[in-house]
């Protein structure tokens, strides 16, 4: 499904991504945990789309389609989903008002018909229930006065709903407790589908207890140093990522 | 003791001349003489230093002279229509058969020729606004309008909508003033609607008085629109509120030329509540000035304004809020906001909240920022599958509901709500 080769990425002068190499099968969840700075986002971002992230050399494949020079809008409608690791607040936008035209943008992209609004209320409705966001909630404007944990369920609540072919999370377990990590990855896990992906970023192991990675990857030094299988987080539990940054100063 | 300049200034003279035996003779006399002392406003003096008027306006327009035809006019509300056209009240165009008990009305012109004192007093309304030219050339000029009382304690369920229109294929001038007095307990909702029906260059100036007695309420919703590049129009709203009454109002300002709206208010009396709160959708060389005086005379008064300044083009915003705490106005709860967006690499807005505070225990703020769209908003709604048209669309509707939040009218917010994306479809369409 994701195939990346050799992918570098500067953001202004600055190497981000020295030649990273990732590829992931369609109903993988693949992990990918690396220290701090080591630029687990930038692959995210570039993933997705975002301005100033300039892809220098390499490439990025949904499906065997190159996505580098498609915008985030494009990317979203062929099925790529970044959850955020700080979901952005938008005032004065409902939460249902952008959660429609965000459906319903992605469904024109495709060809499909928009939905009608009984049938996005059901679906709201659906979603927001299993991931215990209240009405409440979906009646304030987007992530607005929004707690931590709030903003994270509500990005679960949009991948559920928007129905993502690749679902990247990035640093999703950040500031969530145990209880709000338990929901969250509940919701992840009822998603997993044999014709969808995950790319989980994260720094800790813990995430990956509640979210079972099905292939882990270290990532340091703008690179993927180190592929296996879930056995990989537990060894990186215990010995940390000295190994990897040792070895590039080596 | 008269000190006329300008060519302009002259032109001005004769239409005096013209309008000085219509009625109120002395309050006319005492505006011109006011404005004659003011002149038109250039860029020194300090409340117009954003709004070069003196050059806009270095050609007067000749004074309308009223269109009598049975025209079909625009109908955006489901209110009860009150018509100004061309300078004139058009009793003929008016819903006037349809007014409910509590609500009598008559036009200025017939109001000036009656001259009853409380009711000129109200119309002379010398207290507030006195050191603004325009208001004094709009009290010497004035040719029509309406003047509507609502008795103490009704309750006026259907907004009532004070209409000024002008349909003339050349360039005319009108001045024109609407007096609204609420009696004690009174609640009403008004919709001021101020357009051009055709594409002449119209120098409208225009003013509307409200008296708030004790406990009375005020809903406003001002709506600005159409115009040319070459239109003037100068809006003034004046306000005076007694004892516990409260004014919650919004304007929408968008269509073309030069509009300069200035508010001036007086919370008269302890306990008032005021809320102007307003938008503009600008495009094209769109200049639209909102200036506000917000005078807070008597204890525990409370204020609110929040605008937003959404700029395209190379439209330019002005926002000049004062807040005015008197002493003794002890208890004020003073919150004043102005935001810009600016669309394009053109546009201006020009910023000028003040306080003057003398009065040791209020609370009173204020803050302006002006920015252009946030970048990492615009990826987020990209990344959700929102091009990049459709993103900024909604986070230009967004910034604008901001300023929207304390309407309490669902059709008026439905008809604003409309305005809005209809301005901002036609931005993504071209």
């Amino acid at each position: 499904m994701l195939e990346i080769k050799d992918l570098h990425v500067s953001v202004g002068e600055r190497e981000i991504l020295k030649g990273l190499t990732l590829s992931v099968k369609a109903g993988e969840v693949a992990a990918i945990m690396g220290p701090n700075g080591t630029g687990k986002s930038t692959l995210s971002y570039v993933i997705s789309g975002r301005e100033g992230y300039e892809a220098t050399q390499g490439e990025v494949r949904l499906n065997g389609e190159n996505i580098l020079d498609l915008d985030p809008a494009e990317r979203a409608a062929k099925g790529i989903f970044l959850a955020f690791q700080y979901p952005v607040e938008i005032p004065g936008v409902a939460t249902m008002t952008f959660l429609k035209a965000a459906m319903n943008a992605q469904r024109r992209a495709r060809g499909e018909e928009e939905l009608a609004t009984p049938d996005f209320m059901k679906r709201v409705k659906d979603a927001s229930a299993q991931l215990g966001v209240s009405q409440e909630m979906l009646r304030r404007p987007l992530n607005a006065g929004f707690s931590g944990g709030e903003k994270k369920r509500m990005e679960i609540l949009q991948m559920a709903l928007l129905q993502p072919r690749l679902a990247i999370l990035d640093e999703t377990d950040s500031g969530l407790d145990i209880d709000a990590l338990r929901v969250v990855a509940d919701g992840v896990n009822a998603l997993r589908a044999p014709e969808r992906a995950f790319v989980v970023i994260t720094h800790y192991q813990r995430l990956l207890e509640y979210i079972r990675p099905d292939t882990v990857h270290v990532m340091a030094q703008g690179r993927i140093m180190r592929s296996g299988g879930p056995e990989l987080a537990l060894e990186l539990e215990e010995r940390g990522y000295q190994d990897y940054i040792a070895q590039e100063a080596a | 003791m008269i000190k006329l300049a300008s060519e302009a200034e002259a032109t001005l003279s004769s239409f005096y001349e013209e309008m000085r035996d219509k009625g109120a003779q002395r309050l006319r006399a005492a505006a011109w003489a006011a404005f004659s002392e003011l002149g038109l406003p250039n860029r020194r003096v300090e409340s117009w230093h954003y709004t070069d008027l003196k050059t806009a306006m270095s050609r007067p327009a000749p004074l309308a002279t009223a269109s009598h035809g049975a025209l079909s006019l625009p109908r955006a509300h489901d209110s009860l229509r009150l018509v100004t056209l061309d300078g004139v009240f058009r009793p003929d165009l008016s819903d006037i058969a349809r007014l409910p008990g509590g609500v009598a009305i008559q036009s200025l012109r017939g109001a000036l020729a009656e001259g009853k004192l409380h009711v000129m007093s109200a119309l002379a309304s010398a207290d507030i606004g006195a050191q603004d030219s325009m208001l004094a050339l709009n009290a010497a000029l004035m040719q029509d309008g309406v003047v509507i009382q609502i008795a103490s304690g009704a309750r006026i369920d259907r907004a009532i909508e004070l209409a000024t229109f002008t349909s003339a294929e050349a360039a005319q001038s009108t001045y024109t003033r609407a007096l609204v007095m609420l009696g004690e307990g009174a609640q009403a909702t008004l919709i001021e609607t101020l357009g051009a029906l055709t594409a002449a260059p119209a120098q409208d100036n225009s003013a509307l008085l409200l008296r708030l007695a004790p406990n009375a309420r005020v809903d406003l919703v001002t709506h600005v629109s159409g115009g040319v590049d070459q239109s003037i129009r100068i809006a003034s709203l004046l306000a005076h509120l007694d004892a516990g009454a409260t004014i919650n109002s919004f304007a929408l300002t968008e269509g073309d030329g030069l509009n300069r709206r200035q508010i001036f208010v007086r919370l008269d009396g302890e306990k008032a509540s005021a809320v102007f709160n307003g938008a503009t959708l600008g495009r094209g060389r769109l200049h639209a000035d909102t200036t506000l005086v917000v005078d807070h005379a008597k204890p525990n008064g409370e204020s609110r304004e929040v605008f937003r300044n959404i700029l395209d083009d190379q439209s330019v915003g002005v926002f000049q809020g004062k807040v005015i705490v008197r002493p003794g106005a002890q208890k004020t709860d003073g919150a004043m906001q102005s935001k810009a967006l600016l669309l394009s690499e053109q546009a201006t807005m020009n910023n000028k909240p003040e306080l003057e505070i003398f009065a040791d225990d209020v609370q009173c703020g204020h803050g302006a920022t002006c920015g252009r769209l946030d970048k990492d908003q615009l990826f987020y709604l990209g990344a959700r599958g929102l091009p990049r048209r459709e993103a900024e669309a909604l986070l230009i509707e967004g910034f604008a509901n901001e300023a929207m939040e304390a309407l309490e009218d669902d059709q008026l917010k439905a008809f604003l709500g409309e305005r809005v994306s209809a301005w901002l479809s036609r931005r993504i369409n071209r």
